[in-house]
């Protein structure tokens, strides 16, 4: 009786099974991969070769090369703020800790089109620093540089938020080890922190990546929309869809496609490697902890 | 690091670059011209460089006229706007971007072509739409654009309201009646009329699309006249979308004699042809007279006559708490 019980709990009906993976794998289906499908399909509508001179136009190719520019400018400075914000906050106890988390927390909270306007308020013509900015001709908002902040903003909790956990999670006791056995400061931070957050942190990149080539809202408000010149790749579908132009649209919507799917392989590959690490390290230190 | 540094290198040489290219205008202009302006561009750049040898070159930006203001307003360094309404290059006015007489430097009240406001409706006209009085019966669904950040919006709601005024017995309250009933009828607000278009054509929403002439005649002509009908209401407004040069940005950029020649222009004949091969109504009599076809001969009352002007009608209907506000929050 009790056996037949054990069985029945972990054993649902065939059609329970069943019926439950055709509704997730159909949702999966109508809301990711048809989609994704419909976006190649109309993009190569009428053909490869009206596909390919719809991304030679110079306007698509300026916003694809806008787009990469922004990204490569942002990484840097996520990677070190989100390094010093992580390591600060889960290797030390500070006052104001908590606070710093939340304002890490913000640009998530916050619509990207307020941190758009927040970017207005503050450096456009009639903003805080407008006249000054007019006054030394330094161009930052409808311009490249004002795109590159709002970007910032938007994707600057990403790499921070994925290596907090991690890094709380390894404690601190490795760092503690190679002070204590003479290492220097870059030493430690090279040779033992490093390799032990490296997956995390690629793993933060892509998505902070992702996100920073994919982003509409904030970047939108801060563009002044000039063709050619600061259109980035979302803001360039938005355009050509706007002018009938669907082929256009749908194959600049094609290369963000292809972006996501190309971080989704890597984000496998980084998860899987990750994975695979700290389960080697957790045969390597099980004998030694129990 | 060095990485970093030809980076930051890389970002400003973008973005300083046309600031040191003199000869590159920045037209910033509303929704529905981005093919007019696309051709007046090309033709002006040959017409320029046959006169003076200069290469020219052109960067546009396009978006709801109301917005796109703004963005001039805050910082966006046009040489020329090209936008829907006067009211919104007043705003720039405020700023001591233009001077106050910005509207006298042009012939023709600085419009070199006009429109007007007409319906669009699926093929066949299945709503049986007419008037502006149909707009306002249960069951049809209307498309406009947002009268706070679009100029075409806010035509298409003084060109409804003018209507309502001039029939029998018309006064305000009877205006703002029918204004109320259209406005019940729209699922959808768009920022933009090419928004506002897309939303009617594409998305397939809606029954009737209140949109400027040229707007209504591209979607017909491009898309397909097998899908679409142009109606003309009995009497609409004359829709007067204004340019000028920015002054204060032309003379940082050094572009001014530029800009104005290229706003001159507009009032060529080939400027004239350009404008009403895309639709909109060419002042100059004689390309008016080669494309009279092409536009129907419709009753049109000015925003001067039935507004007394585009302050005094933005003040009473799109301000904040105007008719407008008081219609929609409602709503």
């Amino acid at each position: 009786m009790s056996a037949n019980k054990l069985t029945r709990a972990t054993q649902e009906p065939v059609w329970v099974r069943y019926g439950l993976m055709t509704i997730g794998l159909g949702f999966l289906f109508f809301f990711l991969g048809l989609p994704l499908v419909a976006v190649f399909v109309e993009a190569l509508a009428q053909g490869l070769p009206l596909y390919l001179e719809a991304l030679a136009e110079p306007e698509t190719r300026s916003a694809i090369w806008l787009t990469i520019v922004i990204a490569l400018a942002v990484l840097p400075f996520n990677i070190l703020f989100g390094v010093a914000a992580a390591w600060a906050i889960a290797k030390f106890d500070f006052k104001g800790k908590s606070l710093l988390i939340t304002l890490i927390d913000l640009p998530f909270a916050v619509s990207p089109v307020v941190a758009g306007l927040i970017f207005i308020l503050l450096f456009g013509s009639q903003g805080t620093f407008g006249p000054w900015l007019a006054a030394h001709d330094v161009k930052i908002i409808f311009a490249v540089p004002g795109m590159i902040l709002a970007t910032l903003f938007i994707t600057f909790p990403f790499i921070a938020r994925e290596l907090i956990p991690l890094m709380q999670a390894q404690g601190k006791d490795e760092e503690e080890a190679a002070v204590s056995l003479g290492a220097s400061g870059w030493q430690m931070f090279w040779r033992v922190t490093l390799p032990n957050i490296k997956w995390g942190l690629l793993y933060g990149v892509i998505l902070a990546n992702a996100r920073a080539m994919g982003e509409f809202g904030a970047v939108s408000v801060v563009s002044g929309h000039i063709r050619g010149e600061t259109n980035t790749l979302p803001l360039h579908v938005e355009i050509l869809y706007n002018e009938y132009n669907a082929i256009g649209a749908f194959a600049a919507a094609s290369i963000l496609a292809l972006l996501a799917l190309v971080t989704l392989v890597a984000k496998t590959i980084v998860e899987w490697r990750m994975k695979k690490e700290t389960e080697m390290l957790n045969t390597v230190l099980a004998p030694e902890k129990t | 690091m060095r990485q970093l540094a030809l980076l930051l290198t890389l970002t400003a040489t973008l973005s300083l670059g046309p600031a040191f290219a003199q000869t590159s205008l920045l037209n910033v202009s509303y929704d529905p011209t981005r093919e007019l302006y696309k051709d007046y561009n090309a033709a002006f750049a040959k017409h320029w460089q046959a006169k003076t040898g200069q290469v020219l070159s052109f960067r546009q930006s396009h978006g709801g006229s109301g917005k796109q203001a703004m963005a001039v307003r805050d910082g966006l360094e046009a040489d020329v706007v090209t936008l829907a309404l006067a009211y919104d290059i007043d705003a720039l006015v405020e700023r001591k971007l233009i001077p106050l007489d910005w509207q006298a430097r042009f012939p023709n009240n600085s419009s070199p072509y006009t429109s007007t406001i007409v319906f669009l409706v699926r093929k066949g006209n299945p709503k049986g739409i007419k008037d502006w009085g149909d707009l306002a019966k249960p069951g049809v669904a209307v498309i406009t654009p947002n009268p706070k950040t679009s100029g075409g919006a806010r035509w298409n709601y003084l060109a409804a309201w003018a209507w309502a005024l001039k029939q029998p017995g018309g006064n305000d309250q009877k205006a703002k009646e029918l204004v109320t009933a259209i406005f019940k009828n729209v699922p959808v607000l768009d920022s933009g009329a090419r928004g506002s278009t897309t939303t009617f054509v594409e998305r397939g929403l809606g029954d009737v699309l209140i949109a400027w002439e040229n707007e209504a005649q591209l979607a017909v002509n491009e898309i397909g006249r097998d899908k679409f009908e142009i109606v003309a209401p009995s009497l609409s407004i004359l829709a007067e979308p204004p340019v000028a040069v920015v002054d204060k940005v032309a003379e940082k950029h050094g572009t001014r004699l530029t800009a104005q020649a290229y706003l001159d222009y507009l009032y060529s004949e080939e400027g004239q042809n350009i404008a009403a091969r895309h639709y909109y109504r060419p002042r100059d009599a004689k390309v008016a007279a080669k494309y009279a076809a092409q536009f129907p001969k419709l009753k049109l009352v000015t925003i001067a006559d039935a507004f007394g002007g585009w302050q005094k009608a933005q003040k009473t209907h799109f301000a904040d708490g105007g008719s407008f506000d008081q219609i929609y929050l409602k709503k």
